[in-house]
């Protein structure tokens, strides 16, 4: 299935840089019915990475209480303006997608 | 014995490397892409939650910051941060009391990433959230009470 880009912003300032991502995902909790009455199946995402050029930033594990279209913001030391920033995630059918921006 | 790790790292790849890397011990399992914790995730009680991860029974911090609103109006999206003047911050977790799952999330922080955590959860209701923060090798934990008018799960 396909899947949409995530909107990815960094910026930096006095040394520290933060970072906003935006990523479009269903996170169907798995709890929900549909209008016959079935359970939708859960459909989430469970991993999550980010990464600067390719040092490790942050690695985070989701539930289901994870809002529809995750929202995401950290800070980490270091970054230069036009460096590489990764963001990768996993869900719990396999599926993954990376999309990477540059710091503004 | 240098060099051999130089090929090493020439030659893999991908999730190669890091199984290597991993394998090697250069870098912690857990720190890349930690195998989910489903026994974590799949708690229910607040109690259960903590026990899976590890944490036994937080002590109260002032030093972790909680923040969201007083009342979501939507409770489908709620945004809460977390953040921490604590040194070494190497985990932060969300928990959720009354949600079917208390765990909305879990972040793993390498050396250099501050303590400092925005997203946005579900709340199936009022509940107390709690932040939950690794220092070192002991767990504090800071609570919030958001009041939801609209449940996030259908409600």
């Amino acid at each position: 299935m396909a899947t949409n880009p995530m909107k990815i912003r960094a910026s930096t300032k006095d040394g520290v840089t933060e970072v906003k991502a935006l990523i479009s995902h269903e996170m169907e909790t798995g709890q929900r019915k549909d209008a016959a009455g079935a359970i939708v199946p859960a459909w989430f995402i469970t991993e999550l990475t980010a990464k600067h050029n390719d040092r490790l930033v942050l690695s985070a594990d989701f539930g289901t209480a994870v809002s529809k279209n995750p929202y995401l913001a950290f800070k980490f030391k270091g970054g230069a303006v036009g460096d590489k920033i990764s963001v990768m995630w996993k869900d719990n059918k396999g599926e993954t997608r990376t999309d990477e921006a540059k710091i503004a | 014995m240098n060099n051999q790790r130089r090929n090493v790292l020439k030659s893999g790849s991908g999730a190669a490397l890091l199984g290597i890397l991993a394998a090697a011990g250069i870098i912690r399992p857990g720190m890349a892409l930690a195998d989910w914790n489903k026994a974590a995730f799949e708690a229910k009680s607040m109690a259960d939650t903590l026990k899976a991860l590890g944490a036994g029974s937080p002590a109260e911090s002032k030093d972790v910051q909680v923040t969201g609103p007083d009342i979501a109006e939507n409770g489908a999206v709620v945004p809460v941060g977390v953040s921490s003047t604590l040194p070494n911050v190497t985990m932060v977790a969300i928990l959720i009391e009354k949600n079917p799952n208390a765990l909305a999330a879990s972040f793993t922080l390498p050396e250099g990433t501050l303590a400092n955590v925005q997203t946005r959860v579900k709340m199936g209701q009022t509940s107390n959230v709690y932040a939950l923060v690794k220092s070192g090798d002991k767990f504090f934990m800071a609570t919030k009470e958001i009041k939801v008018t609209l449940g996030g799960c259908g409600g």
